[in-house]
């Protein structure tokens, strides 16, 4: 038996049509099916956190209704359980949203379940933390913590689908559990085999930023040609039971499967090849070869297990000061020495007005921005002349009027800055942080709380 | 004919925490041997120093034709911490192929 998995979406703001085509794909398949939506990221989820605060019912997924009202009538039709992270800071709000969806198009009678007990928050003091490696920011240190969300696994998930869950809504699980569920709740994988657990977390690893296995986040014009940039067809990942996977994505869609795509997407966001962990199973991806079966039909074999860890990673988001971005640009001749000269006068204008504890970051967009340190250490050496360049200023502080005060200072470029600067734009925002840590799994007590009928009225 | 790595091989980036991974995979097989003694951690680290990185770490993928590495602080604290317009540090890939290699 084959089991097929696809993947709706791959962040919070992705394609809301690129469904569509992955549903009617499902559909044709003679098989067990599930469909995945994947929207959560460390940014994402703290930002709604601070709107869940703000008001208690919403911090769920914002593009919720764009992504599942094409297609949840044909999934609950077709018995293509629905599995999807877009609960974030508030999976209540979420299955409200979804249960009105439901009913507008006939199904007030599905049956949803929400996942509980990601968030820790309320238990931070009775949790045995450690710090996550690459964490330099001792718990004690963090004030102001708006959430804490555990990495959760698949566990709950499988038990919301024996229960007979139609749409699953978590908040904080690890992305590839979304995939890794339906493929044990089918394959019935015992929770301890792990060269099997290793191929579905992969399995799910491969399609959780959706397109970016499928040409998306790939093309290069000229060294990597990528057809149909503009319907580009979202991945299906068939895995058999003894773990043996097969990427592509439907016919007629945009895009592409290839041992390329694959392989960027393998090791994306992924340290240790030979120590992917997630909550399920720490996948071994050394051995693993992948082999070009046909058009868009990818092979990936040799996955290996190893145990699950005994730890799980938690995000803890903290409030911590603000921040504020200001541009300005200068064009024509002479543009990039009129733009140094902004520069100039405006890192003068800070040190005269700001605390010295304010971090600023100036970049001169069209010369040198992403690539540079914070102290420009790399674009001293380019003297190339451009002539259009926009000078950014980013600043951060405890002190919301202190980061106005600078980037107010940006805004009096208009007359007290050299020749011919225009277009000023100023934000402002409150920051949220994130720093990640480690609590024993036994602590974390997951909860299914299923609303609604039952998969079989 | 400028030889940069881009010539020869294509990368993409990931971030968690302040921790940028970069996958790089040859695109001539042929050529994998010659990628692992371009891209020596040494010159890893020339490349990204200017960031205030710590460490350079180098996966070697045989059977992929592919090599990870793992960079820690070079994201100048990270998606929710950096002033850089990037966070994520995505456009990383892009400096690390405008490394200049001897062509193999």
């Amino acid at each position: 038996m084959t089991v097929i998995v696809g993947c709706g979406a791959g962040f919070s703001g992705d394609r809301t049509d690129a469904a569509r085509p992955l549903v009617d794909a499902l559909i044709a398949y003679d098989a067990p099916r599930a469909l995945m939506f994947e929207t959560l990221g460390e940014r994402t989820l703290a930002a709604a956190q601070l709107r869940r605060i703000k008001n208690p019912d919403t911090g769920d997924e914002p593009l919720l209704e764009e992504f599942l009202s094409p297609v949840l009538s044909d999934c609950l039709a077709n018995k293509i359980t629905i599995l999807g992270n877009f609960g974030a800071a508030n999976p209540d709000a979420a299955c409200n949203r979804i249960k009105r969806l439901a009913q507008n198009c006939g199904y007030p009678q599905a049956c949803l379940a929400t996942i509980h007990g990601d968030d820790v928050r309320e238990r931070l003091t009775e949790l045995d933390w450690l710090a996550w490696e690459g964490e330099n920011r001792p718990l004690s240190s963090l004030h102001q913590v708006l959430a804490a969300n555990v990495y959760l696994g698949a566990g709950s998930l499988i038990e919301a689908m024996e229960k007979g869950a139609q749409v699953i809504i978590t908040g904080r699980v690890a992305d590839p559990a979304l995939a890794l569920a339906p493929l044990c709740y089918y394959h019935d994988w015992a929770l301890d085999d792990w060269d099997r657990l290793a191929a579905g977390a992969l399995a799910g690893h491969l399609i959780e930023c959706g397109a970016q296995v499928t040409g998306g986040y790939f093309a290069d014009p000229g060294f990597k040609d990528v057809p149909g940039m503009a319907t580009l067809g979202y991945p299906l990942v068939e895995v058999e039971r003894n773990g043996r996977l097969v990427v592509t994505k439907p016919a007629g869609t945009g895009g592409l499967v290839t041992e390329q795509t694959v392989k960027e997407q393998l090791l994306y966001e992924i340290h240790d090849p030979s120590a992917y962990i997630t909550p399920d199973v720490v996948v071994d991806l050394s051995h693993v070869s992948i082999r070009q079966l046909a058009k868009d039909r990818v092979e990936v074999v040799g996955i290996r297990g190893k145990p699950a860890p005994a730890r799980l990673k938690t995000t803890v988001s903290f409030l911590d000061g603000y921040q504020g971005e200001a541009e300005i640009s200068y064009a024509g001749p002479n543009a990039l020495a009129r733009a140094q000269l902004a520069r100039e006068t405006l890192r003068q204008r800070l040190a005269m007005r700001c605390p010295s504890d304010l971090r600023s970051r100036f970049d001169l967009i069209g010369l040198s921005s992403v690539f540079d340190g914070d102290t420009q250490n790399a674009s001293q050496c380019m003297h190339h002349q451009p002539t259009d360049i926009r000078l950014r200023l980013a600043v951060e502080h405890a002190d919301k009027k202190v980061v106005e005060l600078a980037t107010q200072e940006l805004l009096a470029l208009y007359c007290c800055g050299p020749a011919g600067g225009g277009g000023v734009r100023r934000t402002h925002s409150q920051r949220v942080k994130t720093a990640s840590y480690l609590v024993p799994k036994q602590q974390v007590m997951p909860t299914v709380t299923l609303h609604g009928g039952t998969a079989s009225e | 004919m400028n030889n940069t790595l881009h010539n020869y091989a294509h990368a993409r980036a990931g971030d968690k925490g302040d921790r940028l991974s970069l996958g790089v995979f040859v695109y001539q097989d042929a050529h994998y041997p010659w990628l692992i003694q371009q891209l020596t951690a040494e010159r890893v680290s020339e490349i990204f120093k200017h960031r205030g990185i710590s460490n350079v770490t180098r996966y070697l993928l045989p059977n992929l034709k592919g090599v990870n590495l793992v960079i820690d602080d070079a994201l100048q604290g990270g998606v929710n911490s950096a002033l850089n317009l990037d966070g994520h540090g995505k456009t990383l890939s892009s400096l690390l192929l405008s490394m200049e290699v001897t062509p193999p």
